[in-house]
């Protein structure tokens, strides 16, 4: 056990994830499983059967009250009286600069509304969401300990979830409170972070346990973070700290779509003055054409930098997303990238990177 | 794949071993060191001539996640590179005694044979 360790937080399925064989490593402040099996047949089981992640790390808070929709619609990116009761929607905080403090799902459940934050974020979003709270009449809670959060992702996983769930599954973009493997109030989300077809399920904490083993007897891989990001790359799903952060803002990072400016939110101003000047970098997805692996961090010659890099386990080549100076952020356009002193060829291309018509 | 140590190789802390044939030698890395980086996916050789400096860093090697270092068990120059992991890199965890070695060398100081562990030594230096 690496020192520090008994620092960090565990999930209600740190058993089962010792029992599966994981190797734990430290992530965000949690004790996570990065790998079981092995990342490339945890990422072909997703991509062929179905896979399930604890992801319990990732935080809630619960937003009440009269104002709630107007305070949400004051810090979220996205147009909040456009999310229907049950829906879901993806938005980013801005700072009043438009740089990116998170990039979060929304999810609307009657009168209140739950919003799931990045486990390294949950902290300051929390803070942040109760600094602008002020003058609207919401209650804010932090139910980051209260809930688990497994997401079932595969061809086969709504199959799986529905074999254990009682009530029909939510569609895509959509939620449904119900009973699964006998819990409780289990949230079913029609939300992944993979490119395939699946559930996200957000259940109370003491339920997660049964939840797992159900849908890993039917069939369900135990899938760790590793896999996790190599399948959120090939369809270009942005990771926060690796293509959003603070010094860049949504529009450079291909997040216009999920700005609306005309809703005043916090950083619209800024947002709208770099969608209308265009902005100067661009987020691109890009394949090495030679050899090696391009990583975050690698510099683009010319300007630029790599802000994730991978091997794709379904392409079986080197993979990643860049900022570049927009006029070469242009698919087709051929890149080369200083990989710790070795210059690699690499050339920019269209999202996603792998679709399952490859 | 059960971890194994064969008897007829050095090895050194940095979880490397060395085949030595009186002045020259083949390297690769051990199992516990191809289990800890998990699937190797690229594994980038130094050109035939270099000079290895026993302790310091010689090539990189790459797993899905991370780049690590492979640091030399003895100092040399480089004779032969094993061509095959370019397409093959997965040997490195198969069969990291056979396939997977990753350089041969011609040894500048066989006297530096002597700081290597025998493996059973090694071997219980990972419990």
């Amino acid at each position: 056990m690496a020192a520090g360790a008994e620092a960090l937080q565990r999930t209600p399925l740190h058993d089962r994830h010792v029992a599966a064989g994981a190797r734990l490593v430290p992530f965000a402040g949690w004790e996570m499983p990065v790998q079981y099996a092995g990342i490339r047949a945890e990422h072909d089981a997703v991509r062929r059967h179905a896979g399930v992640f604890d992801v319990s790390h990732m935080g809630e808070i619960e937003t009440t009250g009269p104002d709630a929709e107007a305070f949400l619609q004051r810090i979220l990116s996205n147009d909040v009286a456009k999310l229907a009761d049950g829906g879901a929607q993806y938005s980013v905080l801005c700072l009043q600069d438009g740089g990116v403090l998170d990039d979060l799902f929304s999810y609307r459940l009657g009168d209140r509304f739950l919003t799931v934050t990045n486990a390294s974020n949950h902290a300051s979003d929390l803070a942040w969401f109760r600094k602008h709270a002020e003058g609207f009449d919401v209650a804010l809670t932090d139910r980051l300990h209260d809930l688990a959060m497994l997401a079932v992702q595969g061809p086969q996983a709504r199959e799986i979830v529905e074999g254990v769930t009682e009530g029909e599954l939510p569609k895509r973009f959509k939620t449904a409170t119900l009973t699964v493997a006998g819990v409780e109030d289990v949230l079913v989300c029609g939300t992944g972070y993979t490119g395939e077809d699946g559930v996200e399920l957000i259940i109370p904490a003491a339920g997660a346990p049964a939840v797992w083993d159900a849908v890993v007897a039917a069939g369900a891989a135990p899938a760790g973070l590793g896999a996790r990001d190599t399948l959120r790359l090939e369809v270009c799903f942005h990771l926060y700290g690796n293509d959003l952060m603070t010094t860049r803002g949504p529009i450079e990072a291909g997040l216009g779509w999920c700005c609306k400016e005309d809703t005043s939110f916090v950083g619209a101003d800024a947002v709208r003055a770099v969608r209308e000047a265009g902005p100067a970098e661009k987020l691109v997805p890009f394949a090495v054409t030679g050899t090696g692996i391009a990583r975050q961090g690698n510099p683009v010659v010319g300007g630029g930098e790599v802000t994730s890099g991978t091997m794709s386990p379904s392409l079986g080549y080197a993979i990643g997303m860049a900022y570049l100076p927009a006029e070469r952020a242009v698919p087709g356009t051929p890149i080369e990238i200083d990989v710790r002193g070795k210059t690699r060829t690499a050339e920019v291309r269209s999202k996603p990177l792998y679709s399952k018509e490859n | 794949m059960a971890a194994s140590y064969p008897d007829d190789l050095k090895y050194h802390a940095d979880h490397d071993w060395a085949r030595v044939d009186g002045d020259s030698a083949t390297l690769g890395i051990t199992w516990y060191a191809q289990e800890q980086l998990g699937e190797v996916v690229f594994f980038d050789p130094p050109a035939v001539g270099t000079t290895l400096t026993k302790d310091q860093p010689y090539a990189e090697i790459e797993s899905v996640k991370a780049v690590s270092d492979v640091v030399a068990p003895l100092s040399g120059e480089i004779t032969e590179v094993n061509e095959g992991l370019s397409d093959s890199p997965e040997n490195v965890n198969e069969d990291p005694y056979g396939d997977g070695w990753m350089v041969k060398i011609r040894l500048s100081d066989v006297s530096e044979v002597d700081d290597l562990m025998d493996a059973s030594t090694y071997e219980g230096s990972l419990s």
